[in-house]
């Protein structure tokens, strides 16, 4: 008998984000500010539920296996829209309409996200995948007066869509020689060392696609106009959530469907490392707006993120899993400033951040702090995940010590670009006219909170290290 | 006695992408959007080949019958006959036909090499049974999945065709 309890995450946040749909339809316009409260608490008390079921693990469905590895990516989809919700307070309220509807998509997009972490089966992963990228499509064109959030919105729909055909079609060619879609039974079938040319092929156009949605290069080129375009708070959550979902479900795919082809597939995953890694530092170098600047620089983060799959080991996975939590923390809060500053002054301009040390010292110390972590400097958390992930890759063979220098090399770089903004606000002066800036009572609260955990897991970083190990080992349980 | 399944395999197969070329080729919208018609015609008839009746029926009604319809209105809106005038520049003529000759050559050797599974598989007796039980059984993941999918849409193509509200505060 099928154990459907075992869904009680997706089907608990199913009706969370029918409820803010039904809601915004039903309460009167003037009290619609409740429906972004009502989201951050029934996110928080999803993110509760993840962690006291933490143990739950079981098949529902072939392929469909609840694990501790699939609640870990769970609880990081569900902390990335909690972050996600509280930023968009004041900027959805000042945009001014469809705000039930804004709350329920970014529901459905976690949804989306849990779905494509959680499956093991390739139909059911495509429509989370799916699921995903088409509530995104809408939420990075809903600043509706704004016509390069249009732009944003069509681009990166026509890009997604043909991700998708090549990924379908690389799910059509795999189907085509395994004869299944359960990637354990895929595993199986497939014997090991025998290099199938139609194999092959759809294992390249799976990369491909989601190498898409993790904007690794080349295949990174719709990333900066659609952070630029898209409303801030969705460009933080795009680029942790769907990110961190596309490597849950690659993962998944090369490891437990592919690993008797790692042959085939490792060159290809540290080609796009490498190319990742160095384009996206160098090309962040002269941005002059911050979301293309965090945009560049995210490219590069899945550049670093793509080591712990070349390294092909537990210890990468679980780096892997370490720093996609850390990356939302940082991430989120620098978008959180950046987001802070735009409901303010209206602008994402580098330039126009100079001096806000002394109109706002908390936002500016945040944006310190969170690009501080993505550099990897110690004693923030970014630093011990960057440790295990270029550590994993030497683990597994001293001839891959250049990648892991390489890594070192482009942080290093990346310390540059990072260091403009924090230049600009600590050094620069402020216009004359501009007073201090208006951040809301929840911001400063989450603002406060992300700090927190920067520090604390960059000082003593050992129970996420634990919970994540652990959670990468499940992922190789039978 | 030449084998008449794949004599209509081979018509059905040359129809599907005769008719996709003249929808990227043509210039003009409507031809375009009249062969697109044809080739959702020939996919249904693909399936037939392959005893999916029901499968062709859907296809038919909403791929031939409603979409195609849809795109012919969309195309009668916006108003611009000439691909040229919505597509201001197209330079890549001749890269993206080098890369299309060689994925589509490298595409063909690996389907030609390869021994393919699904030829084996008889088709199921009942393949409407067959295919319900699939839908609410071990795919209900995914038909659940996609039915809160189509309804983001749906919310999502209202919410951006109406644009804002004058009105909003």
């Amino acid at each position: 008998m099928v154990n459907f309890g075992l869904l009680y995450m997706e089907i608990a946040t199913a009706a969370l984000g029918l409820m803010l749909l039904a809601w915004g339809l039903l309460v009167p316009k003037r009290e619609r500010q409740g429906i972004a409260y009502l989201t951050a608490a029934g996110l928080l008390a999803l993110l509760a539920l993840a962690w006291c079921t933490r143990g739950a693990a079981g098949t529902v469905l072939p392929g469909y296996t609840i694990d501790l590895y699939s609640i870990y990516f769970k609880s990081l989809f569900l902390t990335a829209a909690f972050l996600a919700t509280i930023c968009s307070f004041d900027y959805v309220a000042k945009m001014g309409f469809n705000q039930g509807e804004y709350y329920a998509l970014l529901v459905f997009a976690t949804l989306g996200m849990m779905v494509l972490a959680t499956s093991g089966e390739l139909i059911t992963l495509y429509l989370g995948l799916e699921l995903m990228a088409i509530t995104f499509y809408i939420l990075v064109a809903y600043r509706l007066d704004d016509p390069k959030s249009a732009e944003a919105g069509i681009k990166y729909l026509l890009l997604g869509a043909l991700s998708s055909a090549i990924l379908l079609y690389g799910f059509s060619l795999i189907y085509g020689t395994c004869g299944s879609t359960v990637l354990r039974e895929i595993g199986k079938r497939i014997s090991s060392g025998q290099a199938d040319f139609a194999l092959l092929l759809g294992l390249i156009f799976v990369i491909a696609g989601f190498s898409f949605k993790v904007t690794a290069v080349p295949f990174h080129m719709w990333a900066p106009d659609v952070y630029e375009g898209a409303p801030t708070p969705i460009t933080a959550f795009l680029s942790v959530g769907s990110k961190a979902a596309a490597f849950a479900a690659l993962i998944r795919i090369l490891f437990l469907g592919f690993d008797n082809q790692a042959f085939l597939w490792l060159p290809l995953v540290t080609v796009l490392s490498v190319l990742s890694m160095v384009l996206g530092n160098l090309v962040a170098i002269p941005q002059k707006n911050v979301k293309r600047l965090l945009a560049y620089s995210s490219v590069a983060q899945g550049g670093y993120l793509l080591l712990g799959i070349v390294s092909a080991s537990l210890l990468g996975i679980g780096a892997i899993l370490y720093y996609a939590m850390i990356y939302v923390f940082a991430n989120m809060g620098a978008f959180m400033a950046a987001t802070a500053f735009y409901n303010n002054d209206r602008s994402d301009e580098i330039k126009d951040y100079a001096g806000l040390a002394r109109r706002a010292p908390l936002v500016a110390a945040v944006m310190l702090f969170s690009v501080a972590s993505l550099a990897g400097i110690p004693p923030l958390a970014g630093f011990p995940g960057k440790l295990y992930l270029f550590s994993s890759v030497v683990a597994r063979d001293y001839s891959y010590l250049w990648l892991a220098l390489l890594g070192l090399l482009m942080s290093a770089v990346s310390v540059y670009y990072y260091l403009q903004i924090v230049k600009a606000m600590y050094t620069g002066n402020p216009a004359p006219q501009k007073g201090a800036l208006q951040v809301s009572r929840g911001m400063e609260v989450a603002m406060l909170l992300v700090l927190g955990i920067l520090f604390f897991l960059g000082i003593y970083p050992t129970p996420l290290t634990n919970y994540a190990f652990k959670a990468g080992e499940t992922l190789f349980m039978p | 006695m030449p084998d008449s399944q794949a004599v209509f395999f081979w018509l059905l197969a040359a129809l599907v992408i005769g008719s996709a070329l003249a929808v990227v080729l043509l210039k003009n919208i409507v031809h375009s959007a009249l062969y697109l018609f044809l080739t959702f015609v020939g996919v249904a008839g693909l399936y037939i080949l392959l005893h999916a009746e029901f499968l062709a029926a859907v296809q038919l009604l909403i791929y031939a019958g409603a979409i195609a319809v849809l795109i012919v209105f969309a195309v009668m809106l916006v108003r611009r006959g000439d691909i040229r005038l919505s597509n201001l520049y197209s330079i890549h003529f001749l890269p993206a036909l080098v890369v299309s000759l060689v994925l589509f050559a490298l595409v063909a050797v690996a389907v030609g090499r390869q021994l393919w599974l699904g030829y084996l598989a008889p088709p199921p007796e009942e393949p409407l049974v067959s295919l319900a039980r699939n839908f609410l059984g071990e795919y209900v993941i995914a038909f659940e999945v996609a039915a809160i999918l189509l309804l983001s849409a749906i919310v999502g193509a209202v919410l951006i065709v109406r644009g804002r509200r004058r009105s909003a505060p």
